[in-house]
């Protein structure tokens, strides 16, 4: 019985660490994100990086999203004659859940693992120890760059989102309705208050500081080789996409609180 | 075949390495078991031994990239223990460090690659400027035509003089060489060992140089010493250090020349 009761404690042990090793890569980004030299030119180049990395697959996620959104809500709304609620409803939906969750969803897949892969990379093959030896700050110009940029393009993205499944949403309207499009877009925004889209924005960018943070502390601590980089860009997948989702429910219950 | 010019009696000019009692283990591995070592100005020192004998590690305490269990090191008259992260900053600016596997930053061309520690260690610097810095470093290396690759694009040994070209850029005082050779084809072997010396005459620096290849360490070697153990063993000359009794280091000069 002593055997199983240790290894546990040691299991317990080392997720303590590594939560206290987390605790330290977080802290020492908003140590370093305040501190000169900042390295502009690098974080505009992830964020076009970030941003051009997703934005064909976004674009076809909303699209597709607003056409089968809309066209399964339709009979459950026709059953009551209410058909014309059909832009409120999908753009509530899009702008409270759909958008940011979808964005930060493929981010995470797309732009986290990539983020995972390279750091882990650099790493294995000695480059970020080179980028220190030649009085670079590596910390700064990797993982502060590249958080930053998640942090700043996951939110434009998601209200990309929301409008690109708005359009989605409108197509299929169109199909079945005489409706013009600024009139379906008035009507998809009425019902959306400015909590909405302040809760959706802090969302947005809780989600693209959480998926830059999870890769680079992937990569940046990945070890054994080549097995390594391949870890670290899965566990950027999966941590990421499962923190995304706690947050996501945290998110709605503080927000559901402040709508009450 | 030795090498030309070799410095007789370092020992008479300054130190810019000063290694006293250094420890350091790997959990229960202990790799440095007391060491001690100098290196004197603008001289070549080998540093030979077998693999996970703590060569690279002896030299990435050096750098400040490891940090040692007990022990001092101390690089041209700064303690590296004791520095901040800024102070460290600075003293690397000083310090090359050529990697084994050469480390070019996989995503950026050859220019980029040599500009990176130019633009962040000389913030003034213009554009003609820099253009003139990495065009000197490649010429030292031979290798101009190569400036707008990828490193992808380049041979092992055009990499690894593309690494110590990105080291030379800031100019430093003192280089470490982490397995100059490995991997690569004897003739490249004899080029990079020549480069070697080449960097030392022209840019007057002094050099740790890792290796476990002894053609290496008598080409480029003003004094050689055998990691053995943990400790160092004699230092000296070629000559001195296998002119022994001591199997260990009997059976590796003959693993390395063996007919």
């Amino acid at each position: 019985m002593e055997a199983p009761k240790s290894r546990f404690v040691q299991k317990l042990h080392s997720m303590f660490y590594e939560l206290y090793l987390v605790y330290q890569f977080v802290m020492k980004f908003f140590k370093e994100v305040l501190l000169p030299p900042y390295e502009g030119k690098e974080i505009m180049r992830q964020c076009y990086q970030v941003g051009y990395r997703s934005l064909a697959l976004i674009s076809l996620t909303g699209f597709i999203t607003g056409i089968v959104f809309t066209k399964q809500s339709r009979p459950s709304l026709a059953e009551f004659g209410a058909t014309s609620w059909l832009p409120s409803l999908v753009g509530i939906a899009l702008l409270r859940t759909l958008a940011p969750l979808l964005t930060a969803l493929i981010s995470a897949g797309k732009v986290g693992s990539s983020i995972g892969a390279e750091l882990g990379s650099m790493k294995v093959t000695e480059q970020i120890d080179a980028m220190e030896v030649s009085a670079t700050n590596p910390f700064k110009f990797l993982v502060v760059s590249r958080v930053l940029a998640t942090t700043i393009t996951i939110p434009i993205l998601t209200f990309y989102t929301a409008l690109v499944g708005l359009l989605g949403s409108f197509v299929n309207v169109a199909m079945f309705e005489d409706t013009s499009f600024n009139g379906f877009i008035s009507s998809s925004l009425e019902s959306i208050t400015f909590l909405d889209i302040i809760a959706s924005t802090i969302k947005a960018i809780l989600f693209g500081f959480t998926i830059g943070m999870v890769g680079c502390y992937q990569g940046f601590n990945s070890s054994k080789g080549t097995e390594g980089v391949g870890k670290a860009a899965n566990s950027s997948v999966v941590i990421g996409m499962f923190l995304v989702f706690i947050e996501e429910v945290l998110a709605t219950q503080i927000t559901f609180l402040f709508r009450t | 075949m030795h090498k030309n010019n070799r410095i007789e009696h370092p020992e008479e000019r300054d130190k810019v390495i000063i290694i006293r009692d250094l420890n350091k283990s790997f959990g229960d591995y202990h790799v440095l078991k007391g060491v001690n070592l100098d290196l004197y100005e603008r001289e070549n020192l080998v540093v030979l031994g077998k693999s996970g004998t703590g060569k690279s590690v002896l030299i990435k305490i050096i750098s400040g990239l490891l940090k040692q269990d007990s022990g001092t090191v101390e690089v041209l008259g700064k303690e590296v223990s004791q520095l901040n992260e800024r102070e460290l900053q600075e003293l690397r600016i000083h310090i090359g460090f050529s990697f084994q596997n050469s480390a070019l930053y996989d995503s950026m061309t050859v220019r980029e690659n040599l500009e990176f520690p130019l633009v962040r260690n000389r913030k003034n610097l213009t554009k003609k400027e820099k253009d003139y810095a990495v065009e000197t470093v490649l010429d030292a290396v031979s290798l101009g035509q190569t400036i707008n690759q990828m490193p992808s694009e380049l041979s092992g040994g055009q990499r690894k003089r593309i690494g110590i070209a990105r080291t030379l850029i800031l100019q430093p005082k003192i280089m470490l060489y982490d397995e100059p050779t490995a991997g690569l084809d004897p003739i490249t072997c004899l080029e990079i060992n020549g480069l070697i010396n080449e960097v030392q005459e022209r840019y007057h620096t002094s050099s740790i140089i890792i290796t476990h290849d002894l053609t290496c360490a008598k080409q480029t070697g003003d004094r050689i010493t055998m990691l053995l153990d943990g400790h160092f063993n004699k230092v000296g000359t070629f000559e001195e250090v296998f002119n022994t009794d001591d199997e260990r280091v009997k059976s590796f000069y003959e693993y390395n020349f063996i007919e």
